[in-house]
């Protein structure tokens, strides 16, 4: 039965073994059939994630199994089954043929990593996890490597993430130090604010905020996410970055917990910065990826308002608000995907017209931006508006205020797409095209997502009740 | 089921009906069919509003249903009528009703065009009936955003420049009363225990000063930012103007009402010790747009931009009434805005059908029009004489009763604010006779406006259901005026305790 406690893993290897196995007998041209029996065996994952399970802890509380990482679980893996809805359009061009099955062991190895990352119940576990995560995001962002920038990206990831895991452990090691245990529980009870335990953290935030992207950390994504294949962007902005927020607020409100003072300032300050710098950027940017890319580290800056409210109904919302942000931001990438495969165009000017040739993309599009620009009724909305009440319950209306006129900034630049989409007429629009049927699914999901967890009410609920305690 | 419900749900089942239709003409037809259903709505929950009251119903809000909808955070879905949101709903279904018929010419898009402007009228409904902070926010914001997409693909001239301008300047308004309304949800239990949105609820705390001092700026200013207060009413020519005719109908009939009627309800009500406080310094900003847009009117040679500046003027009025604090001058406020609003709806869909026959809207440029459409001229000159507060009109009874109002105030202050407000109506009546003299007596100085037709049925529609509106609360204004009153009870007992 303990095997039960770690049931999503232990599934998730099973599924890489099989298709390891699989790699190893099929013939080369035959790769192709892989890509239905790997979604079903994913989609089933998925869907035993929801069937309640036994939790509890193993390897002497190294590994923690509660109903909150039980359904944070399940939220990234809703988000990943998305993704791969989305790249299987691109997994069947040509070039790609050779490494089908690369592609899904790469990224299932990283999603295992993730989920280590957040049962983690000491920071051993935690960092194993963080970089069995972040290592394969590398190679798959260098995945269409015949191309120079997909390359580049690959390279500037692994550098990035060498160095902020270095900075991570240097600051790990100085809380190991100070303390004496890397177990969570102990941890929390031996951190008093001595003056290196405050660089210690200081070094453990500055390593996390080059996972989350945060400002002045952020500089290498724009890079990265405009040379990876765009699934991979979509993965590693939506999926890799809401998991680590979800880790990086909860280690906040429990092992650091006696040093809010501490962290309150820095995360105000990273806070402002961040959503502020990712905005001014997103506001220049042609490429949608690096739009998106800018754009989502602006939402990064405004789920710290949540983290800052550092209350249940923050704890609640940040989760709430990464659900919110994966159906919103794999929408917008969706259909970047689709028609980039279907056209090669990237360029916010190549959508001018777009309504009147494919309407329902553009419709799709539309409604994930104004998710994103927190406009109602779709889901966006409610989650912003959680955020800022969750910021406001501490008193920081200033902040608040900051946070809004920012909104009005990002609902600038995501109303040029919709305005490049609506309004613009082109002579040489892309042509109607008809997607294929994976890809249309995992939009529909994004759509349904978008419509339902915003009025219907019990999603958030149902979150809250897990979160008791927590802060 | 609630009656008030059925204001939210016919506008989504219209929708999901145009979703199904084949052409232009089953889109147009289901359109008039579900606006229609909505302006029988409106009249039995004004009808049966006034009967309850008749019968001795002195609930402060009727047809009143509260449904529990985020539990952590205690929001609800909270709805009920006064007797001054009842008035704004009866506006409001006779402008969209008017709106529809008078964009019957659209087609580009027809389909996507009617959409936007029925979920954009949803909005207001459901701002209008909403008791809960939060859903009049969602149903606020709601009513914005299709704008951008009305006035971006369907306006004229810079169209995507106001379209943009009008969509942010908003959207920071609506950032504003974030703010405000996030004050407001935690101070509304000084005790302990459950915060609330709902705004009845909020009205029996007494919130601190200091408090209110900091917030009601927030609120107001936000709100004041609809309803095109000085100096933030710069969307509204621009938006106005290139605007389609049913769009700029709506948004300065309905739309720029949300404004005042924030204003009203939830800034002042909400906040009355600093509205207080505060009102000289709006009450200037008020005045400069009373008097400010009446002479920015004057300049203007494009219609369009006429009836903007001269919106920004009446907009104006209406929150410099709703700062005087009294009975009368608030009963004047509300009246303004139902008769602003459907005087205003009649100006822009006139300003449309004449622009779709003359295909210009400089009124240097048309002359004579009289001869040969005397319906829209004759109508053009109702318009007009309603809007310079003739007797007989409904813009007379609401003027009039602003400043009565406003003159109970025996202070210098005051009264000069007033005088100099008042002195707008000589303006108003500067350049609407500018404009019907030039326009439309004279001769005729093109030949291609001798073959000009007169108005279609559907234009008759629309304009005659907007004549019927204003001469009727012209000629009858007491029973609005008494419905009105009945609603502004609990507001001067929370400013003025004691007086009622």
């Amino acid at each position: 039965m303990l095997m039960l406690i770690m049931r999503h893993e232990l599934l998730l290897v099973l599924i890489t073994v099989i298709l390891l196995l699989v790699e190893i007998f099929l013939p080369a041209d035959r790769k192709r059939k892989i890509i239905l029996p790997a979604l079903i065996l994913f989609g089933a994952v998925m869907i035993l994630g929801f069937i309640p399970g036994p939790t509890g802890s193993l390897f002497g509380g190294m590994y923690v199994t509660t109903p909150l990482t039980l359904m944070m679980k399940n939220i990234i893996t809703i988000g990943v089954f998305i993704v791969f809805l989305q790249s299987v359009d691109w997994l069947k061009k040509e070039e790609n043929k050779e490494k089908i099955s690369e592609y899904f062991l790469l990224l299932l190895s990283t999603l295992i990593g993730m989920e280590y990352m957040l049962s983690s119940g000491d920071f051993l576990m935690f960092y194993l996890g963080l970089e069995l995560a972040t290592i394969p995001l590398a190679a798959l962002a260098a995945f269409e490597r015949f191309k120079e920038k997909s390359a580049e990206a690959g390279v500037k990831l692994i550098f990035i993430s060498a160095l902020s895991s270095g900075i991570l452990l240097y600051g790990l090691s100085m809380i190991y130090g100070t303390v004496g245990t890397l177990y969570f529980d102990e941890v929390v009870n031996g951190i008093n604010g001595a003056p290196l335990q405050i660089l210690a953290f200081i070094f453990f935030f500055a390593g996390m905020a080059f996972k989350i992207s945060i400002v002045p950390f952020h500089l290498w994504t724009a890079d990265v996410y405009e040379g990876a294949p765009v699934n991979i962007t979509s993965y590693l902005s939506v999926i890799s970055k809401g998991a680590a927020v979800m880790i990086f607020t909860i280690l906040l409100f429990t092992v650091f917990s006696k040093i809010t003072i501490m962290w309150k300032d820095v995360i105000y300050v990273t806070s402002i910065l961040t959503m502020t710098i990712g905005n001014l950027f997103a506001l220049r940017q042609q490429n949608l990826k690096r739009f998106l890319a800018f754009s989502s580290i602006a939402q990064a800056g405004f789920i710290f308002l949540g983290i800052i409210g550092q209350s249940q109904l923050g704890m609640t919302t940040v989760i709430y608000f990464v659900l919110v942000y994966i159906f919103s931001n794999l929408g917008a990438f969706g259909v970047v995907a689709v028609i980039s495969n279907r056209t090669g165009k990237e360029n916010i000017d190549d959508y001018d017209g777009l309504y009147r040739t494919n309407p329902k993309l553009s419709l799709t599009m539309m409604l994930a931006l104004f998710s994103l620009a927190g406009i109602p009724p779709v889901a966006g909305f409610f989650g912003k508006f959680f955020l800022f009440t969750a910021a406001a319950q501490q008193g920081l209306y200033i902040l608040v205020l900051i946070a809004v006129l920012n909104t009005i900034i990002a609902l600038y630049y995501y109303l040029l797409v919709v305005k490049a989409m609506f309004l613009n007429r082109s002579d040489k629009p892309i042509e109607y095209f008809k997607s294929d049927g994976y890809s249309r699914l995992g939009l529909a999901i994004c759509v349904a997502g978008l419509v339902i967890i915003g009025i219907y009410s019990p999603v958030y609920e149902f979150i809250n009740q897990f979160t008791f305690g927590i802060y | 089921m609630n009656i008030l419900l059925l204001l939210i749900i016919i506008p989504i089942l219209t929708i999901i009906g145009i979703l199904f239709t084949r052409d232009n003409k089953q889109v147009r037809v289901v359109s008039a069919i579900g606006m229609t259903f909505q302006l029988i709505t409106s009249a039995i929950i004004i009808l049966w509003f006034l009967a309850e009251r008749h019968a001795g119903n002195t609930a402060e809000f009727l047809f009143a249903s509260n449904y529990v909808w985020y539990e952590t955070l205690n929001i609800h879905f909270y709805i009920g009528v006064d007797g001054i949101s009842v008035a704004m709903i009866g506006l409001t279904s006779m402008v969209i009703f008017a709106g529809i018929f008078a964009s019957w010419d659209v087609d580009d898009l027809p389909r996507e065009f009617f959409t936007s402007l029925i979920l954009l009228s949803s909005g207001v409904f459901g701002f209008f009936i909403s008791l809960d902070l939060f859903t009049m926010f969602l149903f606020y914001e709601v009513a914005v955003i299709p704008m951008y997409l009305l006035i971006g693909i369907w306006g004229t001239g810079p169209r995507h420049y106001s379209a943009m301008k009008l969509t942010l300047m908003l959207m920071g308004g609506s950032a504003l009363i974030l703010v405000g309304m996030l004050g407001l949800y935690f101070n509304s239990n000084p005790a302990g225990g459950p915060l609330t949105f709902e705004i009845p609820e909020i009205a029996k705390v007494n919130i601190p000063l200091n408090t209110q001092l900091f917030f009601f700026p927030f609120l107001f200013i936000g709100f004041g930012v609809l309803g095109a207060l000085f100096p933030f009413h710069t969307w509204s020519p621009d938006g106005h103007a290139s605007a389609p005719t049913a769009v700029s109908m709506l948004h300065a009939g309905v739309l720029m009402k949300l404004g005042g009627y924030g204003c009203y309800r939830v800034a002042v009500f909400l906040l009355p010790a600093a509205a207080h406080e505060l009102a000289w310094i709006f009450l200037i900003l008020t005045t400069i747009s009373v008097i400010y847009g009446a002479l920015g009117a004057i300049w203007q040679k494009d219609l369009k931009y006429i009836n903007a500046y001269s919106s920004v003027s009446h907009c104006g009025l209406v929150l410099f009434a709703i700062l005087m604090f009294n009975e009368t001058a608030m009963n004047g406020a509300i009246m303004q805005m139902i008769s602003h609003g459907i005087m205003t709806a009649l100006f822009f869909a006139l300003i449309g059908m004449i622009y779709g026959r003359t295909h210009t809207r400089y009124i240097n440029e048309m002359s004579g029009l009289m001869k040969v459409m005397p319906f829209l001229a004759v109508a053009y000159v109702i318009a007009g004489l309603a809007s310079l507060g003739l007797p007989g009109f409904s813009g007379f009874v609401a003027e009039m009763t602003i400043f009565v109002g406003a003159f109970q105030h025996a202070d210098t202050f005051h009264r000069v604010a007033t005088i100099i407000a008042a002195s707008s109506i000589v303006v108003t009546a500067v350049y609407i006779l500018r404009v019907v003299a030039m326009m439309l007596y004279g001769k005729i100085n093109k030949e291609e406006y001798e073959l000009i037709t007169d108005a279609k049925w559907y234009d008759r529609m629309s304009v005659g259901t907007l004549i019927f509106g204003i001469t009727a609360i012209g000629i009858a204004p007491l029973w609005l005026s008494n419905m009105i009153t009945n609603g502004l009870g609990p507001m001067i007992e929370k400013l003025l305790p004691g007086m009622n």
